[in-house]
């Protein structure tokens, strides 16, 4: 697959973002015999800045809150969650007025699960409800349906009737008609094998013509090097490092964070060699690094203090130890 | 399609035989004397020879398995008998009574049925509130009020104390049936119907509640927000069409409970529906007319049932691929 044009981190900053994202957090309130305890925070300090025309692959393993990320930044958060933080919408702040108008219109999600189509509406129907030009809203479906080379009748069934590719082209398919200037994808490429994974990839870069920039959620690293520019790594709800798409390359030895490198090196591709032990749970609470239990040069220093993120060789990494 | 009616018949078919045997059997063994109840306290005038006569008239010589046989010979030939009691054709009966019945029982399905959708969807609409808890609450105590209590309160406070209704009957006593005016008529179903939909509320409230909370959950309602649905349009479009299939079902699959409701506020509240014939008759060891109106409600609830799983077949498109889903 061929790479797209790359931006270099430090020509990026001069350039007007689409989407902000800064010391974010966020967190549910726990009941504990009626009374409100404390609270298990999912996300926190997270950062992320992504351009037009630009595929910010964001990395993490299941359950870290990538899903509830998406759902923050279109506002369909469930109403207990609480959130602090700043997000910024090509420049201006995305308040949750503001959410609910161009959720859909400018920001699009493509959902993680099949199982968010409508199970009674036609597909076709669905698409076409995202589609702002009311007019000519057949045609363009009709045409991205065949740009992801859905058979002619897909239109007209039900999404039982679809096989989980057909299904997952069609959720493509909404972000596709939507005129959406950033599109966030929710794990679009779940066990896929090599082949649809592939294709499924295609597609979603498609995406991300015509300026439009993309926030690509995944655990797959592998999937994520394919497309993405550059790649936010999701640990214990932090962002520990922001790297380019080509620090990925050797040993690591171009990556900033010792879980970065880790995440590589157990690719089937290099070492193979897995980290040992777990991510830690939402809500757990670490004076230190989250990153310590795991981490193979963790210092006494690292158990107590936590590091800044900081800018490191043209990437973002939180690490007292990283060094370009 | 076709299969799945005929199988749908032929279910109907064994059900009907195996009701009606078994409900011969049990009335046989039933303490009560038809001839004695049907002579009631002039007993002691007639002799014992006129009593043979009348069990000679009835039947009631010959042996049980002899009686059901000649019964049901006659039912294939579409006879149900003649009532002891009311000495009418047990047909004529069932279609007067239920001609009654029907009015009452169709206005307390209806009206329960609305109103049980919109408080499902009011609680559902707002989980855990206060009008949810009110709603839940209300809703199970209904569920374990037996309908002629309820009569009874209803009866004691709209018809005895305010007098705002009368307390029985189909129309004024004493009426012709050619004069009985539609005011009469509302008049007096009120109270039954009430009664009858207020008890009938429960079950399709707390459904639709359930289904609600379910769809509102969801994955495609999340997804529907995310494109920028919202408010009445995004409930009508994906929470409306998903919660009101199973709850019209639901619904059409109760006439077994609104039947049984029927029968119990009829008697309370001297309705001269069917019910209060299957009670009369029971009473009376009036076994034909018993026999043939326990058949004529398993029909009747089997039909709802049947509508409640056509519905799925001809509206639920993901039915359609395999029709016969028992
Ligand atoms: N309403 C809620 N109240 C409390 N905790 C919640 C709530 N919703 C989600 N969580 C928790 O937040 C965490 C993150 O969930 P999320 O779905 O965002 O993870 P994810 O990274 O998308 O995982 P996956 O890769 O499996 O999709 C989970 O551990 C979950 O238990
Ligand atoms: S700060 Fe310390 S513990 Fe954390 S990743 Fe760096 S070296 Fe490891
Ligand atoms: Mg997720």
């Amino acid at each position: 697959m061929e790479k797209l044009k790359k931006i270099p981190f430090s020509e990026t900053k001069e350039m007007k973002s689409l989407l902000e994202v800064k010391d974010f957090s966020l967190s549910f309130p726990q009941y504990k015999k009626g009374f409100r305890e404390s609270y298990i925070e999912v996300i926190k300090d997270f950062e992320l800045t992504i351009h037009p025309g630009e595929i910010v692959a964001v990395v993490g393993s299941s359950g870290s809150g990538k899903s509830l990320l998406a759902d923050s930044l279109l506002g369909i958060l469930p109403e207990n969650a609480e959130i602090k933080g700043k997000i910024y919408f090509e420049g201006v702040a995305l308040t949750a007025k503001r959410q609910q108008q161009i959720r859909g219109k400018e920001i699009s999600l493509i959902p993680q699960s099949v199982m968010a189509l409508d199970p009674l509406m036609k597909t076709g129907q669905q698409v076409q409800s995202s589609i702002q030009n009311k007019k000519e809203k057949k045609r363009i479906q009709k045409e991205a349906f065949q740009k992801l080379g859905l058979p002619k009748d897909t239109h007209k069934k039900y999404p039982f009737e679809l096989s989980g590719g057909m299904a997952r082209r069609v959720l493509i398919a909404t972000a596709m008609v939507s005129e959406a200037k950033l599109i966030i994808a929710d794990e679009p490429t779940p066990g896929l094998d090599e082949q649809a994974l592939e294709e499924t990839l295609t597609h979603i870069k498609q995406l991300s013509e015509n300026d439009r920039g993309m926030m690509f959620i995944t655990h797959d690293i592998h999937a994520a090097l394919k497309i993405a520019d550059r790649i936010a790594v999701f640990y214990g709800g932090e962002t520990v490092e922001i790297a380019n798409n080509e620090d990925f390359l050797g040993k690591g030895e171009n990556l900033r964070h010792p879980y970065t490198k880790a995440l590589w090196r157990a690719l089937p591709e290099n070492d193979f060699k897995a980290l040992k032990g777990n991510q830690p749970e939402a809500g757990e609470v670490f004076p230190g690094c989250v990153f310590e239990p795991r981490c193979p040069i963790a210092t006494d220093f690292c158990k107590k203090n936590k590091p800044k993120s900081a800018m490191v060789n043209n990437g973002i990494v939180r690490c007292f130890y990283a060094e370009s | 399609m076709i299969t799945f009616i005929l199988k749908k018949l032929g279910k109907l078919a064994a059900l009907l035989a195996a009701i009606s045997i078994l409900s011969f059997i049990l009335i046989s063994y039933s303490p009560v004397d038809p001839v004695r109840s049907y002579i009631g306290a002039e007993i002691s005038r007639i002799s014992p020879e006129q009593q043979k006569n009348i069990e000679q008239y009835w039947g009631l010589n010959q042996s049980k398995p002899q009686q059901f046989l000649q019964w049901a010979k006659a039912l294939t030939q579409g006879n149900l008998g003649t009532s002891l009691i009311y000495r009418e054709p047990v047909s004529e009966i069932i279609i007067d009574r239920f001609s009654a019945s029907i009015a009452l029982m169709g206005l307390a399905w209806l009206f329960s049925g609305v109103f049980g959708f919109l408080l499902g969807i009011l609680a559902g609409m707002n989980e855990g509130s206060l009008l949810d808890r009110l709603i839940k609450s209300y809703c199970f105590i209904l569920a374990s009020t037996p309908s002629f209590w309820l009569g009874l309160l209803l009866l004691m406070f709209f018809a005895s104390w305010l007098g705002w209704f009368p307390v029985g009957l189909a129309s004024p006593a004493g009426s012709l049936t050619g004069e009985v005016s539609f005011a009469d008529k509302i008049n007096h179903l009120f109270l039954p119907v009430l009664t009858l939909s207020i008890v009938g509320v429960a079950g399709v409230a707390l459904h639709t509640r359930e289904k609600l909370i379910e769809v509102l959950n969801s994955e495609f309602i999340r997804f529907a927000r995310a494109k920028g649905e919202s408010g009445i349009k995004l409930f009508w479009r994906h929470g409306l069409r998903n919660i009101s299939l199973p709850a019209i079902s639901l619904h059409f699959a109760s006439f077994g409970e609104l039947f049984g409701g029927a029968v119990l506020t009829e008697q309370v509240f001297s309705y001269p529906g069917l019910g209060q014939a299957v009670v009369k008759a029971g009473l009376g060891g009036d076994v034909p007319l018993l026999l043939g109106i326990t058949l004529f409600s398993v029909i009747f609830i089997f039909v709802g049932n049947f509508i409640a799983d056509l519905l799925y077949v001809v509206i639920d498109p993901r039915m359609q691929i395999k029709p016969s889903h028992d």
